[in-house]
C-alpha cells in the first residue's frame, strides 16, 4: 500500500521539474520571485524607496556584515531568543510532563495555565514594561512565556496519547516508574514534543521582534525599527531576511531531530 | 498435589454493569501441572479471556482460590508471561530492544539470552529491525521471545494467532510447540479455533457462556507432532465439537443475542 502511494507520487511532477535535482526544488519559488523583483526594479516599475532591488539589499547586507554591525545585532537577538526559548520550552516540557502524568497536577495547574494561554501575548507588553522596564529581563521573560505554551500543550497531548495497550504490557513486565517514563511515555510522546518545539521556535521569533521594537538599543528588531525611522528600506529588508533565514535554519534543526528520533514511525511520507 | 503449578478452585468473577451484574465466571476449577500444555476453547463471552487475565494478575477482583506455586496471585509478576492477541511491541524500539524491554542489553547475560531467543523464534537477521518492518507473524514471535526472556513459570496466551492468516497461524503453532518442547514452559492457551485447540493441547478445556464455566476437560492423547489429516486427530476434533454442540444448544433456547 505504502509502496503504491510512493510510486504514484514520484511520477507526478512534470518532466521539466524532474530535470532539476530534488534537493533544489524548494529554491525554485524564491529564486523566481527574486528574478522578477530584480527585473521590476531595473525597469523602474517599483519605487526604490519602498521596494529596493534585491541586489541593493544584498549589497547593504554585505556592508553591514563588513562593518560588524549586523553580527552584533544578530548576536544579541540570538542570545535573547535562545535563552528565552530554552527557558520557556524547558518549563513547558516539565509542566507538560507533570500535568500529563498526574491527575492531581492536571486538576490544580492545567485550568490556570489554559486561561493564561488564552491571553494574547502582546497585551502583556505594557504590564511587563511597567513591572520590569525595557531591559533584557523583561524581553527574555516575554520570549520564554511565548515559547512555553506550544511545548506545554503538545507535551500534555503526547503523554495522554500513549496507548493503554502498551501500558498494560509495562504492567506485566513490571517496569519501574522511571523505565515507564524513559522507555515508553517519552518516546511515545516525542512526536508531539518535537512539534511543540517547532511551534515554540516560531513564537520565540515573533515575541523577539515585538520585544525589540518596544524598546531596545541593539538587536535585529531594533535595527529594523531604526532603519524605518530613516527610511532605509533596504536595511529593513536585510533584517526581515535575517529572521527568515535564521528561523528556517532553526526549524530545520528540529526537523533533523525528528528524522533521527522518529525513524520508527510508520506514516505516509509523501 | 505437589506437582500442580497452578490451582484454580471455586473461582468466580462478576462484572458490575449499569444494566445489572454480569457473571463472567462461575465456580471455575482447574489444576495445571508444571510443563503442561492446556488449551482453553469456547465461544465469545464464555469468560476465557477473563480467566486468563485473572491468572496473569491483571484482574484481581474475583472470589475463590487461584494459586501459582502454592501462592495466591496478587498482581502481575515475571513468573507469568502474557501474550496478547496483538503483538503490542514498542514501535520505537528495535526487535532486540523490544525483547529486552525494561532489561538492558548491555548486561551480558541479557544479551546472550536475547540472542538465544531470537534464534529460538527464528528471527535472525531482524535484530535491528523496527516493528513496522515486520509481518504479523514475526511481530508475534518477538512478543513471545519478550515473554520467554523472563523465564516465566507459565506462559498465558490470549488468542495469540487469531489475527494471522491460516498459513502463518499453522507455522506459528509449530514454532510454539517447538518452544514448548525445548523449554518445557507451562502453556495456558486461549483460542476459539477448534483445530488449534486440538493440535496444541495436551488437555482441552471447553468453556460455556452465561455464566462462564468449564463444561468439560478433554485429554488429547495424541503424540506430537500431530497430523491434522490423521483419523485420530479428526476423531478427537469431532469429540470436542460434540461438546460444543451441547454448549450451543441451550443458547438457542434462551434466544441469546450472539
Amino acid at each position: 500500500m505504502n509502496k503504491q502511494l510512493a510510486g504514484r507520487t514520484s511520477e507526478r511532477p512534470g518532466a521539466a521539474l524532474s530535470r532539476i535535482p530534488a534537493a533544489l526544488h524548494g529554491w525554485i519559488v524564491p529564486v523566481a520571485i527574486l528574478l522578477i523583483w530584480q527585473l521590476a526594479a531595473a525597469l523602474h516599475l517599483v519605487s526604490a524607496t519602498l521596494l529596493p532591488a534585491p541586489s541593493q539589499i544584498i549589497g547593504q547586507a554585505f556592508r553591514l556584515l563588513g562593518n560588524g554591525e549586523l553580527l552584533q545585532h544578530m548576536g544579541i537577538s540570538l542570545y535573547r531568543a535562545g535563552v528565552g526559548f530554552a527557558l520557556g520550552s524547558a518549563a513547558g516540557l516539565l509542566l507538560g510532563l507533570s500535568t500529563g502524568l498526574g491527575k492531581l497536577a492536571e486538576r490544580t495547574l492545567d485550568p490556570s495555565l489554559q486561561m493564561l494561554r488564552m491571553i494574547p501575548m502582546l497585551s502583556l507588553v505594557p504590564l511587563f514594561i511597567l513591572w520590569f522596564g525595557v531591559g533584557e529581563f523583561s524581553k527574555i521573560l516575554m520570549i520564554s512565556l511565548g515559547a512555553f505554551f506550544p511545548v506545554y500543550v503538545n507535551t500534555f497531548l503526547g503523554i495522554r496519547g500513549v496507548e493503554l495497550k502498551l501500558l498494560e504490557v509495562t504492567g506485566i513486565y513490571q517496569f519501574t516508574r522511571w523505565q515507564l517514563l524513559s522507555r515508553v511515555i517519552i518516546p511515545s510522546a516525542l512526536p508531539n514534543i518535537l512539534l511543540g518545539l517547532r511551534l515554540s521556535l516560531g513564537t520565540a521569533w515573533l515575541v523577539l521582534v515585538v520585544a525589540e521594537m518596544m524598546g531596545a538599543s541593539a538587536g535585529v528588531g531594533y535595527m529594523i525599527q531604526d532603519a524605518r525611522a530613516y527610511s532605509q528600506t533596504d536595511i529593513v529588508f536585510v533584517g526581515i531576511s535575517i529572521f527568515a533565514i535564521v528561523g528556517k535554519l532553526s526549524d530545520s534543526a528540529v526537523r533533523l531531530l525528528e528524522k533521527r528520533w522518529l525513524r520508527w514511525r510508520d506514516t505516509y511520507k509523501g | 498435589m505437589a506437582s500442580e503449578l497452578l490451582v484454580i478452585d471455586g473461582l468466580s468473577k462478576t462484572f458490575s454493569a449499569p444494566a445489572g451484574d454480569v457473571i463472567a465466571l462461575s465456580n471455575i476449577r482447574l489444576q495445571v501441572r508444571k510443563g503442561e500444555f492446556i488449551t482453553i476453547i469456547g465461544p465469545s463471552g464464555c469468560g476465557k479471556s477473563t480467566l486468563l487475565k485473572i491468572v496473569a494478575g491483571l484482574d484481581t477482583r474475583y472470589t475463590g482460590t487461584v494459586l501459582l506455586n502454592g501462592k495466591p496471585i496478587e498482581g502481575p509478576s515475571i513468573e507469568k508471561g502474557f501474550i496478547f492477541q496483538e503483538p503490542r511491541l514498542f514501535p520505537w524500539l528495535t526487535v532486540e530492544k523490544n525483547i529486552a524491554a525494561n532489561l538492558s542489553l548491555k548486561n551480558p547475560q541479557v544479551r546472550q539470552r536475547v540472542n538465544e531467543l531470537i534464534e529460538l523464534v527464528r528471527l535472525q537477521g531482524f535484530e535491528k529491525s523496527y516493528p513496522r518492518e515486520l509481518s504479523g507473524g514475526m511481530a508475534q514471535r518477538v512478543s513471545i521471545a519478550r515473554a520467554l526472556l523472563r523465564n516465566p513459570d507459565v506462559l498465558l496466551l490470549d488468542e495469540p494467532f487469531g489475527a494471522l492468516d491460516a498459513f502463518t497461524r499453522t507455522h506459528m503453532q509449530e514454532v510454539l510447540l517447538d518452544i514448548w518442547q525445548r523449554n518445557g514452559t507451562t502453556m495456558l492457551f486461549v483460542t476459539h479455533d477448534l483445530d488449534e485447540a486440538v493440535f496444541l493441547g495436551e488437555r482441552v478445556v471447553i468453556m460455556n457462556p452465561r455464566p462462564g464455566h468449564i463444561r468439560s476437560v478433554l485429554p488429547v492423547d495424541l503424540p506430537f507432532p500431530r497430523k491434522r489429516s490423521g483419523t485420530a486427530f479428526q476423531e478427537m476434533r469431532r469429540l470436542v465439537l460434540n461438546e460444543f454442540e451441547k454448549v450451543e444448544e441451550p443458547l438457542y433456547d434462551v434466544g441469546g443475542g450472539i
